[in-house]
């Protein structure tokens, strides 16, 4: 799916990014630890978060998430988005809670970034 | 050729709001030397999770980076209360995060097991009240 896609699917607002809509995406990772993110999100993938802090930019910045999107309805501090501008990543703002936004991408396509964590290290790929 | 970089970033301890700030900044610095793809990433992630440690839990600290030919090595030093139990807190889960942290999205226990797994060569050495050193070694 395309982020145009996935904005529309989610009636999402485009906070930030517009020029990088078109960009296809393939993968996501829902997670309101930044840890998780930082230890199991793929190249390319889309973080899906309730969080609006900077530091959810920087974070996408380091594992390369193609987007960030923001979930149920929260309106992310200038500071974030002005960071977002800085460092290129789109951020979208659906009002859809993380289960219903996560669910809907699912549902068209968008598959996870790892399957599941058997043990400490030891990560199953989908 | 064999030329030598190096750099290093203060970070201030309980400076929340600039968490990530020098990780940031690095891993664009490596991009121009032409650091690329999953050696990147790995010690991207490796200097966020350190950075992220000395503002939660040190006074304040340095992130040195030195890249050569054949590698990146890192060290990361502050000052603060230090590790009493390194093995307990290497352990995925163990945590002594606090609320500001948690807010943050931090605190899973996470970390320095993830900076281990990132790295081809990990160090950490600890003294209570005075503080932390970790050096940690990517191969190119
Ligand atoms: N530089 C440090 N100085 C003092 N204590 C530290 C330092 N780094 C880590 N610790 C201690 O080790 C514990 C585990 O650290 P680790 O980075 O693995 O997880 P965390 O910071 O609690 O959570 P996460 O990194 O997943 O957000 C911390 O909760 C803290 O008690
Ligand atoms: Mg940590």
């Amino acid at each position: 799916m395309t982020l145009r896609e996935i904005a529309n699917l989610l009636d999402a607002k485009v906070l930030t990014g517009e020029k990088y809509l078109d960009t296809e995406v393939k993968t996501a990772f829902s997670a309101d630890l930044m840890s998780d993110v930082l230890a199991f999100a793929k190249p390319g993938s889309i973080m899906i978060t309730g969080l609006t802090n900077p530091q959810i930019v920087r974070i996408a910045n380091i594992v390369d998430n193609s987007a960030i999107i923001i979930v149920r309805g929260k309106t992310p501090p200038d500071e974030t988005i002005r960071l977002a501008e800085e460092l290129d990543i789109p951020v979208l703002s659906t009002r859809y809670i993380l289960f219903e936004t996560s669910g809907k991408l699912y549902a068209n396509g968008i598959i996870g970034c790892v399957g599941k964590i058997e043990g400490p290290g030891s990560v199953v790929p989908l | 050729m064999n030329r030598k970089y190096e750099f290093s970033f203060p970070v201030e301890g309980k400076n929340f709001d600039d968490a990530g700030k020098a990780s940031v900044e690095i891993k664009r610095l490596l991009k121009e030397l032409g650091i690329a793809g999953d050696v990147l990433r790995r010690t991207a992630i490796a200097t966020y999770e350190s950075e992220v440690n000395i503002i939660s839990y040190a006074w304040k600290g340095t992130i040195n980076v030195r890249v050569t030919d054949n590698n990146i090595s890192i060290k990361i030093q502050d000052s603060g209360p230090g590790i009493t139990d390194i093995e307990q807190a290497m352990r995925q889960g163990y945590s002594t995060a606090d609320d500001r942290i948690r807010e943050m999205g931090f605190g899973a226990g996470m970390g320095l097991f993830n900076i281990k797994n990132c790295s081809d060569g990990f160090e950490i050495s600890s003294k209570v009240n005075k503080g932390t050193l970790l050096k940690i070694l990517i191969n190119r």
